[in-house]
């Protein structure tokens, strides 16, 4: 079974662009704009692997990371953040609500794909 | 041309009105001296001084201000008016001077005045009874003639050893 | 003051900070199992540097930092070991930095090839490895250099799973680049019916051999380098394998607080300290063995790096200014306490409950707010490793050095003024205690002789001691030396412990030759001085052939001062306890009058002059006659001198407070405090009242004859 993935950006195209390179790679992609959406959509059920934004109107990505975090079902679930190069302050923000790992953009595709496959390795 | 000498004039005028200095006036044996205000830090009352060896006369000894140790000089002795004998009821007016705060025994602090620069009289070139070394001009109002004083040049070495040689 | 300019002064000050922590961790850094921890934080160091210098416009720091840094990339890189020879250009280099910056600071340049020959050195060791100008985000450029064998150690720390993070997944990307074998590490693990299935108790002991660059390796455990204790060490390049160097730091020996470190400075060509039973590379399995303060480099670096976000810089104006305030709101409370000593407790309960409170955290305000000044001493300990190696290197000596008690904290102002003196004392051990390594194994000691440099509370004083297992002080020569340069007379005999302390009379230095070390015609006697002008004390206990001790004891502030309060008259003045010999009121016929002289007392056969603090302050109500009042015997520079005071109030630690930031100096007078009433109390300078009082004797002469 084809492992599934929740990805988190308030931005359409980025989505997509997670969405489209993970689909071809072999992923499930599930998708949210915001952190309160992506709770939503998660609720009750499971995914494998959660790609978030960090800066999100209603739920920011560190309040989604700290709310995956403090509920038991999700208490596992790799998360990577979206960061930009150089922003130290908010990688470290990041790991310290419980991120797993982080994605600098702007990423290329195969990029995403080998760190995605870092945290979860797919259909091996 | 007379025009636009006038005019400038005019303008000196205005400016010098617009520079108005306030002084902070103070008796000392019924004189009346000022000092200009931006150099008060505080007026406070009294208290007894610790003494210095070797001191002049005229330096009544440190004073503790919130930590700080200033040295107080009486204006009177400054003055060659002998010695203030000081009591709760006389000020000490905290000066900043260059990078220093020190402090002066007075006997009452009298008034606030606004004066124009035009208002202020050079000091004379000849006194009697103070040096005029340290005297930065006068005012005179109605009844009432007040003696500013140049208070860099109150306490300095230079004039303090020339008080000293004075008084000897 | 704009902008930028704020900038730059903080830069500067940060770079000089990064210069001293460059240098402490050279200093630490083992050359034959390098820690690669050490060698990123070394290199951060480097590049913090290089990177703030672009932006003020120092283009020559930038230069040759570039250099620093790719020398120090290639380290980390593995590409270069680091040799003795590296870290001796890296020291080097450090210093060639810190001089660019010191210019920069004052807004100058230095000559523009100003470390041109350290700088080609750089570039040589690099061995023409091309770092790119940000080599942090760079991938390095790997040359295929064949393959290497690294020992990789994994520990995660027990919540490495709720980041999500999977061991597993990082040790099967590891094998993906090469041969590897993996052992477990189960000595963590608990019993079944404590364990915790959510954390990790596992570590990995992996060896693998790969021609994949550290970074392919390092970036394996990208997500997870906070979450664990990782060392990677390349056990091939060495040429021969070599053991990884355990506990060559040991953390946390005895409690609060104190620490040990222990630098080795072996001189050219280096002997290999003998090292058994710490587990080679071959023995994966001896992993649980090691002792756990090998753990200690990443945790090391994490808590050093807690440290500075947990810390401020303040002007030390503005602590003055708090403490000036909390002295006065001490005075303040101290005079609401008196005014309501009478009060009936039943009328005024929560009034003099609230005033006791007052009273309690007053107190604890103050303390608090002295302490904000206070300081370990580690920031002059520091130096002392790089001074050391330099002196055995130059001296051809071996010598240990073992710094204990680093944390002891001391007022900020003593710190500054400590540096030189003890500076001098290391050097002085380095030089004269310690002998060649010939001439101890001739005595049957070991080669490496061992200097311990201590610094701990005792009474209210620090106390920070030099001591070594040299030669001692050669009594015979010295008291021949001091005979021959006329500081002893030939018919005196002096006791041992007086030839011991002739070390500290000017004009004396016993090295034979005068080396480049500590002849420089400072000698101990300076020192002496030094810690004599900030009210200590220091003192050598020598046994000869085994070695000698220098301690030396300071106030732990300039701050406050041990004070006699005495009165004269009305006026009350302070006595610097260590000024202070004896106190005693003289029998009538033991004071006398000598002509053209101050008036002598007759102390047990010695005569003291005397000073009337009552004349030298002009105070006209102070009782006159020695005999019914007391005498004060003080030691001055030159000599014993008696003052006359009419009572003794009591000894109190007080708050030196600057005359000369409002005043003009006064002679004999040293500073001044406020007592618990709120008034100004004169602190004196005996030295300089002996000059007073000498004049005002002239006085009294004049009026008697008269």
């Amino acid at each position: 079974m084809a492992k599934k993935v929740l990805a988190v950006d308030d931005s359409k195209t980025m989505r997509e662009m997670v969405s489209f390179t993970l689909k071809s790679a072999g992923y499930d992609v599930v998708e949210a704009e915001d952190g309160q959406v992506a709770l939503k959509t998660l609720d009750g059920g499971r995914v494998d692997v959660v790609i978030t934004d960090l800066n999100m109107p209603n739920l920011n990505g560190f309040g989604l990371i700290r709310a995956l975090r403090a509920n038991p079902a999700h208490k596992f679930t790799p998360i990577l953040m979206l960061t930009t190069e150089g922003d130290s302050g908010k990688k470290e923000e990041g790991k310290a609500a419980g991120a797993t790992g982080w994605i600098v953009k702007p990423f290329n595709p195969d990029k995403l794909v080998e760190v995605v496959k870092k945290v979860c390795p797919g259909a091996l | 041309m007379a025009d636009n000498f006038d005019k400038t004039r005019a303008i000196d005028k205005a400016e010098a009105e617009q520079k108005a200095r306030q002084f902070l006036t103070f008796t000392v044996d019924h004189e009346e001296y000022g000092v200009d205000i931006m150099t008060v830090r505080e007026i406070k009352g009294w208290t007894e001084t610790t003494r210095l060896p070797n001191a002049p006369e005229f330096m009544r000894g440190v004073m503790n201000l919130r930590g700080l140790i200033i040295p107080i000089f009486d204006m009177r002795t400054r003055l060659h008016l002998g010695m203030t004998e000081a009591t709760a009821k006389h000020v000490v007016i905290i000066l900043a001077v260059g990078e220093r705060n020190i402090g002066i025994l007075v006997d009452a602090v009298s008034d606030i005045l606004d004066v124009s620069a035009d208002q202020i009289k050079p000091a004379p070139t000849v006194d009697t009874q103070v040096d005029a070394g340290f005297i930065s001009g006068l005012i005179s109002l109605e009844s009432r003639m007040v003696v500013l004083l140049a208070v860099e040049h109150l306490f300095d070495m230079q004039h303090i050893e020339k008080a000293i040689a004075e008084a000897a | 003051m704009t902008d930028l300019d704020q900038f730059r002064q903080t830069y500067i000050t940060e770079c000089l900070e990064l210069l001293d922590e460059m240098e402490e961790r050279l200093l630490a850094l083992n050359v034959d199992a390098p820690d690669n921890e050490e060698l990123n934080a070394i290199f951060r160091c480097a590049h913090s540097i290089k990177g703030g210098s672009g932006a003020f416009g120092f283009d020559f720091i930038t230069n040759f930092t570039h250099a620093l840094e790719a020398l120090l990339d290639s380290l980390r890189e593995g590409k270069v070991l680091p040799t003795r020879e590296v870290v001796d250009v890296l020291l080097k280099a450090t210093d060639i930095v810190a001089q660019m910056v010191d210019a920069a600071s004052d807004g100058g340049r230095p000559q523009d090839n100003f470390g041109a020959e350290i700088k080609a050195l750089l570039e040589k060791f690099a061995n023409g490895a091309d770092a790119p100008c940000v080599p942090v985000a760079a991938e390095p450029i790997e040359a295929s250099e064949g393959e290497r064998q690294w020992r990789i150690d994994f520990t995660p720390h027990q919540t490495l799973f709720s980041t999500g993070n999977e061991p597993l997944l990082i040790l099967r990307e590891l094998g993906r680049l090469g041969a590897m074998e993996v052992s477990a590490v189960t000595s963590r693990v608990p019993p079944i019916d404590g364990l915790d299935a959510t954390a990790c108790f596992i570590g990995w002991s992996l060896r693998l051999r790969t021609a994949a660059p550290l970074s392919a390796i390092r970036e394996a455990f990208e997500f997870v380098e906070d979450y664990c204790d990782l060392k990677i060490i390349d056990t091939q390049a060495a040429g021969s394998p070599s053991p990884p160097h355990w506990g060559e730091r040991g953390w946390g020996e005895g409690g609060c607080g104190e620490s040990k470190q222990t630098f080795n400075f072996p001189p050219h060509p280096a002997p290999l300290p003998p090292r058994g039973g710490r587990g080679s590379p071959n023995d994966l399995g001896g992993t649980k063995n090691l002792p756990k303060k090998g753990e200690s480099s990443v945790a090391e670096v994490q808590a050093a790096r807690v440290g500075q976000t947990t810390s401020i810089r303040v002007d030390l104006e503005k602590v003055d200014r708090l403490v000036n305030m909390v002295g006065e709101l001490v005075i303040t409370e101290a005079m609401l306490h008196a005014q309501t000593r009478g009060f009936a407790v039943e009328k005024f309960a929560g009034l003099l409950r609230g005033i006791d409170e007052l009273a309690q955290h007053t107190r604890e305000l103050q303390e608090a707010v002295m302490s904000v000044r206070m300081q370990p001493v580690k920031s002059v300990f520091a130096r002392m490793p790089r001074i050391v190696r330099d002196i055995a290197e130059q001296l051809g000596k071996n010598i240990r050095l073992e710094m204990e008690g680093e944390n002891t904290e001391v007022d900020k102002t003593v710190i500054e003024q400590l540096a030189d003196p003890l500076t001098h004392m290391i050097r002085n051990s380095c030089d004269h205690g310690i002998e060649m390594p010939e001439e101890r194994g001739d005595r049957g000691k070991p080669a490496q002789g061992v200097i311990v440099l201590s610094a701990y509370h005792r009474g209210g004083r620090i106390m920070i001691e030099v001591r070594d297992d040299g030669a001692g002080i050669d009594r015979a020569r010295v008291l021949a030396k001091a005979r021959e340069k006329g500081l002893v007379p030939a018919e005196v005999a002096p006791s041992d412990e007086e030839i011991d302390n002739i070390v500290f009379m000017a004009g004396f230095s016993t090295a034979e030759q005068v080396t480049n070390v500590s002849g420089r015609g400072v000698g101990m006697d300076v020192v002496k001085r030094n810690i004599e002008s900030l009210g200590g004390t220091v003192r050598v206990t020598n046994e000869p052939g085994r070695g000698s001790v220098f301690t030396v004891s300071l106030p732990l502030t300039l701050a406050i001062l041990d004070g006699m309060i005495v009165r004269v008259g009305a006026e009350h003045y302070i006595i610097p306890i260590t000024n202070i010999l004896e106190t005693l009121r003289p029998k009538a016929d033991e004071v006398r009058h000598v002509e053209g002289h101050s008036d002598v007392i007759n102390v047990r056969g010695e005569f003291v002059s005397v000073i009337y603090l009552h004349r030298t302050f002009n105070i006209q109500d102070a009782e006159r006659d020695p005999s019914k009042a007391l005498v004060v015997l003080v030691e001055s520079n030159r000599h014993k001198i008696g003052l006359v005071v009419d009572e003794l109030i009591g000894q109190q630690q007080v708050v030196i407070k600057s005359l000369e930031a409002n005043a003009d100096p006064v002679k004999g007078v040293s500073g001044a405090t406020i007592l618990g009433d709120g008034r100004v109390s004169l602190i004196l300078e005996v030295n300089e009242l002996d000059q007073i009082g000498e004049g005002k004797s002239e006085n009294l002469s004049r009026e008697l004859a008269a």
